[in-house]
């Protein structure tokens, strides 16, 4: 798999990196050969396999619709970077 | 000119009646200070974990039920992952592959035409925070109370042809969930949300148009008023042999128009995986089985119920179904009261006039079930006259009162008692004796001059029903 | 009493780096408690033990950093599970340990305060990512710690720097309160001199958790500090842990190790696990994929450091990750996103899943024919600082033991077990099936009875 700039600059955008040239082209390199190391996994054949998405048999863990206190106001906002009238806020969200 | 079909396809979100989110044991009361509904988990904070609501799935399931879907067996959570403020953990807990819910269907009617609109799927979802923005700074608040609130979102199959059944579907979508109570379909606070799907084709083709997607459409006039723009739009652009760009759209209700929404140029690419902390919900038959028996009768059923059992219309019964409670309200004076084209008319005219007029919800009404029908026996027996007995009826439900006391109180009670009757009579020929005279010699259309004398002297109260034979009787004597 | 502020001494004196912040006043007062508590007669064995704590286990009120400059000023408002289990149990929670910045690594090198150092030489790697504990257990700072381990991260560490870590069976302990990197992998782990401490840690943090839905629902019995009788039982050695790539001196220690199980009375087997050799790219596609999702909440919004907010919104979410993530942390978020974007998930995450599912069947196949699986736990001992720095793929592929387990679900452990070419610490690992950790811990501590290298300090 042949890895492109365009292609890194996608993936950035979507998890939100802004990446300086030198990464780019760091990132361009590295992750064309991880991904070249990780087409092993095309030799095997998985043809009927169930994916495997949790390694215990739990199921159903299930809570009862009850209330409990909520933290108070101070609480969930005590680590917030930046507030005004007891919000948090960001940028203007254009919608 | 080419005549079109419009294809409509509807996704609604019901947010649940349940006490606590989805995921956390926060509240999900309506309304509240920003952000005091809230805790770590809702909040997105690192290393906390979610832990499902059963009751979220109890719901699903009865709504399964309700729309004839088949149940998935095994359920899993998928993490549909993309930035916004409002989403703490930069992923909506949803479903993906596998809904609760699929392949069922709802029964709606149009001017009489009964039609099957198929239901694609129900899924559990936790609902995000909300952005406010500030009028005057470039500033977004965000408040996280509805962050976590569970959530079915109910997708149709593009299977409407015209507003109208859209409308039709979507009221009787609610009207089901509202039934279920399971979701208050509140329109307007946000709790039974619409996003709509139109494309338009050339009349008897299969293939489908583009089609555009709508959101912003708080009302039921707002579905009708922008699917009716949105596809007039589509068939005029066509006719002028222009493309339609696949687009969401607002719908501006102040201007009427659907509006593009400055489509964010990143096509979305929410890696949807399986979300690795919560694990499978397995629905069995016994879960299944147990949500059924307390389903409670469906809009659909009882209206046909209504019609069989007590023999009233059919647009009586639509009426009287419009909500549980009224259709209860209803039941309980028929069951008291066993003449139910009455008790329908009297529901439909005077107890729905006076809910309009600002009494507000049936369960709030002040006049009992219990109350109305002593009032409907007082009308019955001749106690009072019918005009009477809405005034009564009017100030029952504006204090409570019962009816014998209000009667009292303001001396509406008929005279029915008839030698009551006959004294009154007695005096008011020997008033007017030749009016008496010119009746015995043959002039009888003088008996209202009579009714009208005899009312006055007893203000009103005389039982006139009784009254014109009395009266005849005197004078014939 | 007296034992905590000598333990809080050491630690101002460390040179090491193994410690992000030191809670000085929360161990007094525990201290305090403990020492009334026992004078009440109460008796428990973690009692007043000092404990340090990996930094992304949430602690109440105490900074939890994940060695992140993202989360640098986070102080949680809520104690982890573990972190309850432990102040619940009477011990003394010291401070916090560095680490890879988000748990992602294997020396301790990409934490945003430096890197810790081996108590066995100062020039090299302690492992990771739970580099700040192991380094603080070897060198004596601590009487225990806790780590946590996705590929790994408790029991490299403890082979590098000479000391017993164990990463319990996958649900056993609960992952709430610990700070997410790759949520079916994770799970935190016990570290200790001796297999016996691990094993009164362990016990001390088990157990369910009704706020980890991954958290099994079963009744577990103390593990018995006995040690356990090894005639009978069968030890899977598999080729494929003594294949190309371990070093000699790496896997002398470790036959010599299997070779006094055999003295002992253990029945040495040969087992198969044709499929770990996939295990380096299963687990690099599962676990960066679940990360870039999991380190999505690190957005400047509700708490952490936020950079950019002059401008809009997008720039804000960009400039606050770029300034927050080190470049491993990027990495793996960038290699995550891509293989779940679309049109790469079947290939990638789909197919790593399905491999994942192969992986676990050779397990359970071996252990068919075995009790405990025998290896090495890393194939080198601990090396320079400053080698291998840029090469990510071969240091990826230095995890290849140890990530099986994980990716299986399954307990395992690493003990010392003799000493390389350069006088450093080389570790056995032991795994067994699924909610049999009491068997590996239980070989652990008679191998201990039966050996020295436990007790050799740096």
């Amino acid at each position: 798999m042949k890895i492109t700039q365009d292609l890194v600059l996608h993936v950035a955008k979507l998890a939100r990196l802004k990446l300086d040239p030198h990464e780019l082209e760091k990132f361009k390199k590295e992750l064309s050969s991880i991904l070249e190391y990780m087409d092993v996994l095309h030799e095997v054949n998985t043809d009927g396999v169930n994916p495997t998405f949790h390694t215990n048999s739990t199921t159903n863990a299930l809570r009862d619709d009850e209330v409990w206190s909520s933290q108070s106001k101070d609480d969930a906002l005590s680590n917030a970077p930046k507030l005004l009238d007891g919000c948090i806020v960001v940028p203007r969200v254009i919608e | 000119m080419t005549v079109y079909d419009a294809v409509i396809g509807l996704e609604v979100h019901a947010q649940l009646l349940t006490n606590s989110k989805i995921f956390c044991g926060c509240s999900t009361a309506f309304g509240m200070e920003p952000n005091t509904t809230t805790c770590p988990v809702c909040m997105g904070m690192p290393g906390v974990l979610p832990v499902l609501n059963k009751r979220v799935a109890d719901f699903g399931i009865k709504l399964g039920l309700a729309l004839n879907c088949t149940m998935a067996r095994e359920n899993i959570f998928a993490r549909k992952n993309y930035f916004y403020p409002d989403l703490p953990k930069g992923y909506q807990i949803t479903q993906y592959e596998n809904p609760l819910c699929s392949d069922g269907y709802l029964d709606i009617e149009v001017d009489g035409s009964k039609k099957r609109v198929g239901i694609r799927r129900v899924h559990m979802e936790e609902d995000a925070g909300k952005n406010i923005h500030d009028e005057k700074k470039p500033l977004t608040y965000i408040d996280f109370n509805r962050a976590c609130v569970p959530l079915l979102e109910i997708v149709s199959e593009p299977g409407m042809a015209s507003p109208d059944e859209a409308v039709a579907y979507l009221k009787e979508l609610r009207q089901i969930l509202v039934y279920l109570d399971i979701c208050d379909g509140n329109m307007e606070e946000g709790s039974f949300r619409c996003d709509a799907n139109v494309s338009v084709r050339k009349k008897g083709s299969e293939k489908l148009g583009t089609r555009t997607e709508l959101k912003n459409m708080n009302s039921f006039r707002n579905v009708r008023n922008a699917l009716d723009f949105e596809i007039k739009r589509h068939i005029r652009i066509i006719d002028s042999q222009q493309e339609i760009v696949q687009e969401t759209l607002l719908w501006n209700p102040a201007t009427g128009v659907t509006q593009s929404m400055r489509t964010k140029e990143e096509s979305h690419d929410y890696r949807y995986f399986p979300d690795p902390d919560l694990v499978p919900v397995i629905v069995d038959d016994a879960w299944i089985e147990g949500m059924r028996k307390i389903l409670p009768e469906l809009p659909s059923e009882k209206r046909t119920r209504f019609i069989q059992q007590y023999g009233i219309p059919a647009y009586d019964a639509e009426v009287l179904t419009q909500t549980k409670a009224l259709a209860d309200y209803f039941e309980r004076c028929v069951a008291l009261y066993p003449a139910p084209k009455d008790v329908s008319n009297w529901i439909m005219t005077e107890v729905l006039r006076v809910l309009k007029e600002g009494h507000g919800d049936i369960r709030t009404l002040r006049v009992a079930p219990e109350m109305l029908i002593d009032l409907l026996k007082l009308l019955q027996g001749g106690t009072i006259s019918g005009l009477k007995a809405k005034e009564v009826f009017d100030e029952m439900a504006s204090t409570g009162k019962v009816a014998y006391e209000i009667i009292k109180e303001r001396g509406f009670e008929q005279v029915s008692d008839e030698e009551e009757l006959k004294r009154i009579v007695r005096d008011i020929i020997k008033e007017y004796p030749k009016e008496a005279a010119s009746y015995r010699s043959g002039k009888t259309q003088i008996l209202g001059f009579f009714v009208g004398q005899v009312m006055k002297a007893s203000k009103g109260k005389a039982n006139p029903k009784l009254l014109g034979g009395i009266i005849k009787e005197m004078l014939e004597q | 009493m007296k034992a905590v502020e000598n333990f809080l001494e050491r630690i101002h004196a460390d040179t090491l780096n193994a410690f992000v912040s030191i809670d000085e006043k929360g161990a007094a007062r525990a201290a305090a408690a403990a020492g009334k508590a026992i004078e009440q007669g109460e008796e428990d064995l973690l009692q007043g033990i000092p404990i340090a704590v990996k930094d992304n286990i949430c602690t109440k009120g105490i900074r939890t950093t994940c060695s992140s400059n993202i989360l640098k000023n986070f102080v949680p408002t809520y104690d982890a599970h573990v972190t309850e289990m432990l102040k619940r149990r009477g011990a003394v929670i010291l401070g916090k340990t560095n680490m890879d910045e988000f748990a992602m690594g294997s020396t301790t090198t990409t934490s945003n305060i430096g890197p810790t150092r081996n108590p066995w030489d100062a020039s090299k790697t302690p492992g990771g990512s739970s580099g700040g504990s192991a380094a603080a257990v070897a060198a004596g700072l601590c009487a225990a710690a806790l780590g946590s381990d996705t590929g790994g991260s408790v029991r490299q560490p403890a082979s590098f720097c000479g000391i017993t870590g164990l990463k319990p069976t996958y649900g056993t302990v609960s992952r709430f309160g610990l700070v997410a990197f790759a949520s079916s992998l994770d799970q935190i782990g016990p570290m200790g001199r001796t297999a016996r401490d691990v094993a009164v840690l362990y016990d001390a943090i088990r157990g369910h958790d009704k706020r980890d839905s991954t958290s099994v629902p079963r009744e577990h019995l103390p593990t018995s500090l006995d040690g356990l009788d090894m005639h009978g039982i069968r030890i899977g050695v598999p080729d494929v842990f003594f294949s190309e790539g371990l070093a000699h001196d790496v896997e002398r220690a470790v036959r010599h190790a299997i070779s006094v199980f055999r003295e002992l009375g253990a029945d040495i087997v040969t087992v198969d696990l044709p499929h770990i050799r996939y295990g380096v790219a299963v687990y690099y596609i599962i676990a960066p994929a679940e990360a870039s999702s999991n380190l999505a909440r690190y957005d400047g919004v509700r708490y952490g450091v936020r950079h950019g907010d002059e401008k809009d919104l997008f720039d804000m979410y960009c400039e606050t990750r770029a300034h927050g993530f080190n470049s491993e942390v990027k990495r793996r978020i960038m290699l995550g996103t891509y293989a779940l974007s679309a049109g790469y998930y079947d290939a990638y995450y789909r197919k790593a899943s399905q491999v994942r599912t192969l992986i676990i069947e050779d397990f359970r196949r071996a252990f068919t024919h075995c009790d405990i699986i025998a290896g090495p736990t890393a194939p080198i001992t601990a090396f320079g600082l400053n080698e291998m720095v840029d090469d990510p793929l071969s240091i990826y592929l230095l995890d290849i033991y140890t990530i099986p387990a994980n990716l299986a679900g399954l307990p395992a452990l690493s003990i010392p077990c003799g000493f390389g070419d350069e006088g450093m610490p080389v570790g056995l690992q032991l795994m067994a099936p699924a909610f049999r950790d009491n068997i590996i811990l239980g070989a652990a501590m008679t191998f201990q009875d039966h050996t020295r290298f436990h007790e050799v300090k740096p």
